[in-house]
């Protein structure tokens, strides 16, 4: 990576290889970015010149007119100038003005998708999103075809996210209790990370997730073999997919560390007790209990916070998923 | 004896203006002559202590969350505690200083003494204020020890109203506080129109009054606004109420309209007071007439106003209508140019003015840098195709440092070291004043810049964990933080050393023409000795004399 640090890797290194390939805004891969970042270098000199000559004032008077002696010696000059009190007003709201136009005028482009845009869903809920395509495949990250405009038609199952693709330039809250929508059109092939932004809590700053984006051909191949990715797996190596796919990786650790929810480590065939005093052994029915209605055992210490994933589990999943449970001893 | 107390025919005084060297801080004694002081100067010095204290402690909070970014992953607070930090950071340094510290601390000692009046117009609800800001202050501090929140000092919904951290008893502070808020606008509001000298027509008010004066006027009409959101909010939590919660019916973005209503205004509750005090400190150190007092005056009074109308702004992403967020855009450009022309102004005094590089003005030219850079980077934030991509990046983090803590707290060290011989009657050490100054600008330009960066390059705010590729500008915005504490360290050290060892001051060691200086330093408990002097142009300043004898100044008398 930095050659001259021989076996340094890691953050360490980009620290001193100087982080981004830009200096101001992230890489162009969208067809937005050449847009507002033309609006954003254009603001930039706009604010440099504003900014330079302020400065260039203030350290012209600061020289020119600084005090020598200990005695105040100031001028006489005049202390109102409408002439100049109206230049500076309007040269300012003039320029700001154009601001106000192209930034609207890019706005609109952003939040009006083109009809016929591949539709793809996201839900977003504490930490973690789904994206779900046509075919009703569901992948932890987002997979587009280049080229082509895309729409994300979001909702969120508990409090607000806010869907970020630097990348991209787009960015949008999910709002619960209503959908929203953000589109695009990739312009490279390659990832792209995706961010939540609006803070929701303890992982909000691991809810992430990678926008890829394939050839058209590719995409759609990637498409129909991933619908069908349980295939050719046991079901030990599917659940395992499926503790990251599903979000359990946030909550549950499969080392034995206690996270906002148990370790699913040696948990199968132990014995559980609850917060209302009662208490069972880990079966397979148990497990698919605390999947399908977790609120109706909560294990003691825990707080009840664990979604439900009623209706986002088939038979093959729910029965994967166990099979993994029981294989981590 | 010198020719100033000759020229104003008062009795026998001391070099400093008092006689037999009475103040108010020495007139009476005792812990309760403090605590139930009815003295505008006694409550204005208990804000200002309690007010630092509060920046010290939002400070700390502020320097754990940086410490916490020196690497990308874990640094030594786990995420749940980074979360609380932030919170209580920022929940701290708005509610419990800035918002108070420049009116409540300053307003209160000055304003008065402005004036030529023996004290505000409600004297004991000034006191209550205080005491209303104490009790807010218990409650929002004493959710740190039962589970501090984790909401951000924007307490969104529904996010404030599922989390299991002590939301309610934080809210119950912050709604505490907006009364004293509201008691301290309406006594300022009252003061201003009722207690003006005969002489002093509106257009004769220090512009420092002005913007005191915009300010009570937002506390006033805005804070309302908010305690009746906190309660709504406080309802939703403890009975389920759907207010806010879409899981109850409620709407999530409601909160967002009640919450900025109140919260964009009170931006300017910070910064309005701030320019007053830059307003001061320009014309006093360059010894000259303010350039174009009207349209100072009138742009605070309009900053005022448009700051009511342009809270969408912060939707921008949130779902509202394209149209409104085309007008909320449209609008929050307009207030851009009462500022710029404040900015002209106070550049257009510094022409042919005589200008003394002290540390207050030292404050005032860093201000100007740092208002510039924070309202320039606003244009950015208000075109909407720009604000998508920045906002919730450190690209804002850094905007709103720069402007709010760049101008409110350059303009209250300003402030604070242009009246301190006033308040205390003792000068700081200059050499080290200047040298914390520098520690102060570059610490805090390295800390915040750094920030425009990677907020432009994606960074988003609030995040504990974070890319590799944006270790570096952490870690320099960390070091910068370092060097600011520094600074600040430095500052409390030879302030609080001056009480004691500090040369006596002079009644006018500045050469400001405003009545304060036409009184002792320390003033007297009834701030002037029988009648104020007669009041003339705030910044006439050809009667302002020096007196090398003194190093000091005094004031020709007004024909009568
Ligand atoms: C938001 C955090 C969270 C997520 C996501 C989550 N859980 Fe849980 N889970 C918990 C908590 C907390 C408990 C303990 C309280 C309870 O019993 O409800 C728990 C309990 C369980 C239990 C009972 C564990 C025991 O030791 O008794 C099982 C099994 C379980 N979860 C499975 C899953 C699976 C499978 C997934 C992914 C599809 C998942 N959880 C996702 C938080 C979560
Ligand atoms: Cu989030
Ligand atoms: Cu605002």
């Amino acid at each position: 990576m930095v050659p001259f640090l021989g076996g340094a890797s890691g953050w360490q290194a980009s620290l001193l290889a100087g982080a981004a390939k830009t200096f101001w805004m992230p890489e162009q891969r969208s067809t937005f970015a050449s847009d507002v970042d033309a609006l954003f270098y254009g603001v930039l000199w706009i604010c440099v010149f504003f900014f330079l000559l302020i400065v260039a004032m203030a350290a012209f008077f600061i020289v020119k007119y600084r005090r020598t002696d200990a005695r105040p010696r100031a001028e006489k000059s005049s202390h109102h100038n409408t002439t100049l009190e109206v230049v500076w007003s309007v040269v300012p709201l003039i320029i700001v003005l154009w601001i106000f136009v192209v930034g609207f005028r890019g706005f609109m482009d952003l939040r009006v998708a083109p009809q016929g845009a591949y539709e793809i869903g996201v839900t977003a809920e504490k930490w973690n999103w789904t994206f779900t395509y046509p075919n009703g495949y569901e992948d932890s990250n987002l997979h587009v075809p280049l080229g082509k405009p895309v729409k994300l038609i979001m909702s969120s199952r508990d409090v607000i996210h806010s869907f970020f693709v630097p990348d991209f330039r787009v960015k949008f809250d999910i709002v619960p209790g209503r959908y929203s929508t953000v589109w695009f059109e990739a312009t490279q092939t390659g990832q792209s990370p995706i961010y939540c932004t609006e803070y929701c809590g303890t992982s909000h700053s691991n809810m992430l997730a990678t926008a890829i984006v394939h050839e058209p051909g590719e995409f759609d191949s990637w498409l129909a073999a991933a619908a069908n990715w349980m295939e050719g797996l046991s079901p030990t190596e599917a659940g395992e997919i499926l503790y990251t796919k599903k979000g359990c990786v946030q909550c549950h650790s499969t080392d034995g560390s206690v996270g906002v929810g148990p370790s699913f480590r040696g948990s199968f065939g132990n014995t559980r007790a609850f917060a209302d005093g009662s208490s069972t052994v880990m079966d397979e029915n148990y497990i698919r209990e605390s999947i399908l209605n977790p609120t109706a055992k909560v294990v003691v210490g825990f707080d009840p916070v664990m979604p439900t994933f009623q209706g986002r589990f088939d038979d093959d999943e729910l029965a994967a998923t166990i099979a993994y449970i029981k294989s981590l001893k | 004896m010198t020719t100033a107390d000759v020229a104003l025919g008062a009795g026998p005084r001391d070099a400093h203006g008092s006689p037999d060297g009475e103040n108010y801080l020495n007139c009476s004694k005792g812990l309760k002559s403090w605590l139930f002081t009815l003295d505008h100067k006694r409550i204005g010095v208990m804000y200002l202590v309690a007010t630092l204290s509060a920046f010290l402690m939002g400070g700390i909070f502020a320097l754990l969350v940086r410490f916490e970014h020196l690497t990308p992953g874990r640094t030594f607070m786990d995420a749940d505690s980074y979360n609380q930090a932030f919170t209580l950071h920022g929940a701290i340094m708005v509610f419990l200083f800035i918002i108070p510290a420049i009116p409540a601390a300053f307003g209160n000692f000055i304003m008065p003494i402005m004036l030529g009046a023996k004290d505000v117009a409600f004297p004991r609800l000034n006191l209550a204020s205080f005491y209303f800001w104490v009790a807010g202050a218990i409650f929002l501090v004493s959710s740190i020890l039962i589970s501090a929140p984790d909401t951000g000092w924007t307490f969104y919904t529904p996010y404030s109203s599922s989390t299991t951290t002590s939301v309610i008893p934080a809210l119950f502070g912050v709604f505490i506080l907006g009364f004293s808020s509201i008691f301290t606008g309406l006594n300022f509001i009252v003061t201003i129109h009722k207690l003006r000298p005969k002489e002093m027509g509106w257009f004769k008010m220090p512009l420092f009054l002005w913007g005191l004066y915009a300010t009570a006027v937002i506390q006033v009409l805005a804070t309302p606004v908010l305690a009746i959101t906190l309660l709504l909010l406080t309802v939703e939590r403890a009975f389920g109420v759907g207010i806010f919660d879409a899981a109850l019916g409620g709407d999530p973005v409601l909160f967002q309209h009640f919450f900025w209503f109140y919260s964009h205004p009170a931006v300017y509750i910070m910064i309005l007071p701030a320019m007053g005090i830059i307003s001061e400190l320009i014309a006093t150190y360059s010894h000259k007439h303010i350039f174009s007092y009207h349209f100072i005056a009138y742009s605070s009074i309009a900053i005022a106003l448009f700051g009511f109308l342009v809270w969408g702004h912060h939707l921008f992403t949130s779902g509202q209508s394209s149209l409104v967020s085309m007008v909320f855009s449209a609008i929050t450009f307009s207030v851009a140019i009462p500022s710029a022309v404040k900015v002209f102004n106070w550049l257009f005094t510094l022409y042919k003015g005589s200008i003394e590089l002290k540390t207050p003005m030292w404050y005032a030219l860093i201000f100007i840098w740092v208002f510039s850079i924070g309202g320039l980077t606003g244009v950015f934030l208000g075109a909407l195709s720009l604000d998508i991509h920045l906002h919730d990046t450190y690209f804002v983090v850094a905007h709103f440092h720069y402007t709010m803590f760049g101008g409110t707290v350059m303009a209250l060290l300003g402030g604070l070291h242009h009246w301190w011989p006033k308040m205390f009657g003792r000068m700081y050490n200059e050499k080290l004043a200047q040298f914390a100054t520098l520690l102060v600008f570059v610490g805090f330009n390295l800390t915040f810049f750094t920030q425009f960066i990677m907020g432009s390059l994606g960074m988003p705010r609030r995040y504990w964990a974070y890319p590799d590729e944006f270790a570096i500008y952490h870690v320099l915005s960390t070091a910068g933080s370092v060097i600011m504490a520094a600074g600040f360290f430095l500052t409390a050290g030879y302030l609080l050393r001056s009480l004691t060892n500090g040369k006596k001051a002079p009644m006018n060691p500045c050469g400001g023409a405003t009545l304060e200086w036409e009184a002792a330093s320390p003033p007297v408990h009834y701030n002037f000795d029988g009648d104020a002097p007669k009041v003339g142009d705030p910044y006439d300043f050809d009667r302002v004399i020096y007196d090398p004898d003194t190093d000091s100044y005094h004031h020709e008398p007004l024909p009568s």
